[in-house]
């Protein structure tokens, strides 16, 4: 059954997602704090463990990969749903240091992996 | 003709599929047939996705009623759970191999960002440090732009040029790397954690991802999660006391 992949992978998320909130009302901060990247932890552990005892079927991974290929388009739908005239029209101070900032963080990001790379020889 | 407009208005969830899947096909034509392949098509099919956004406003396309399904489609839910979906087979190992640099990149990222925000709301002469760190919190993604905003009692304006900030750097981590990637040198997995705890911006690091390899998008898509959830602890409670100490002083 397809859908008991995609139930798997839906309990992983709402796991993530009380974790990101615990943490949110832990620090009173409003918001979901690293949820999504809970819930990947717990989606990760939890299917290598299933694997190791062969509980997951292909037909769980047919569900599962359903959505893993729905990433692209909703990736690009999420491009569709940008604020993107605010973004370029509301004011210099948004545009210069957002584009900065992502600039010289290419620059550290190149400097890192450089670091990253010296490391593994 | 109302009758049929009525139909494509009723069923917008649907009608997004087709449009995401003419969007790909035009892009796929284009890169392929016309670039040949020198520019992914995916990177073409996302700049498209933003140049439509542009004809409407705070919801980019989603405001005009009969692409009002892309707001489903592209919103936070879909885009969270088929993120998480993509980690199904994602290795640990990969992930614990990178665990000093990713959890320093994503420190050293998120600091990083925020002095370059301080640094230029001060330079457009914002001297109040709730504005200062409303307007460096959106530098680092735009989800925390808000999140400090209220926690500090900063204007509407200042919020929404916090997220304009934001949205920016998704535009430009989304168009830009994966033109550059050979210069930035995203190639493994481990480089693509760094990528996304620097970087920070789920939306744009996952785009810009998905158009490099998209092997390599739980990857970065893990640390830029990360980065968001850390952002919004530090920034409202120990970068915003730090930096009104600082301009007190």
């Amino acid at each position: 059954m397809k859908i008991y992949g995609v139930a798997i992978l839906a309990a992983c998320y709402f796991a993530g997602l009380i974790i990101g909130e615990l943490l949110g009302s832990l620090f009173g901060v409003k918001g979901n704090l690293g949820g999504v990247g809970f819930a990947m932890l717990f989606f990760i552990l939890l299917t290598d463990w299933m694997n190791k005892k062969n509980k997951i079927t292909d037909e769980y991974a047919a569900g599962i990969s359903f959505w893993t290929s729905l990433y692209i388009p909703i990736v690009i739908a999420m491009a569709s749903i940008q604020n993107v005239n605010a973004a370029i029209n509301s004011g210099a101070v948004a545009l210069v240091s957002g584009t900065v900032a992502t600039v010289l963080s290419f620059v550290l990001i190149r400097f890192l992996i450089s670091l990253l790379k010296q490391e593994g020889e | 003709m109302d009758a049929v407009y009525q139909m494509f208005l009723k069923n917008g969830f649907v009608l997004s599929f087709l449009v995401v899947g003419v969007i790909m096909l035009v892009t796929q034509f284009i890169s392929q047939k016309i670039l040949r392949n020198k520019i992914p098509g995916v990177a073409l099919a996302i700049a498209l996705g933003l140049i439509l956004a542009s004809f409407g406003g705070k919801t980019g396309i989603a405001d005009i009623p009969l692409f009002s399904g892309m707001a489903l489609l592209g919103g936070s839910m879909l885009r969270d759970f088929a993120i998480v979906s993509t980690a199904y087979g994602a290795s640990m190992v990969e992930i614990k191999k990178a665990g000093w640099v990713g959890v320093i990149s994503l420190f050293v990222g998120v600091f990083f960002n925020f002095i370059v925000g301080v640094a230029f709301a001060i330079l457009f002469g914002y001297s109040n440090p709730g504005d200062i760190a409303t307007l460096a919190s959106g530098t680092c993604t735009f989800i925390v732009g808000p999140i400090t905003g209220n926690a500090v009692g900063a204007s509407s304006e200042i919020i929404t040029l916090s997220i304009a900030a934001g949205v920016v750097k998704v535009l430009i981590v989304s168009v830009a790397t994966p033109l550059f990637k050979r210069l930035i040198g995203i190639e493994s997995k481990t480089s693509a954690m760094v990528f996304g705890g620097v970087m920070g911006t789920v939306s744009g690091v996952s785009a810009a991802l998905a158009s490099i390899n998209p092997k390599l998008v739980p990857y970065g898509a893990l640390t830029a999660t990360f980065y968001t959830g850390i952002a919004a602890i530090l920034c409202p409670s120990v970068f915003y006391p730090i930096l009104k100490w600082i301009l007190m002083a």
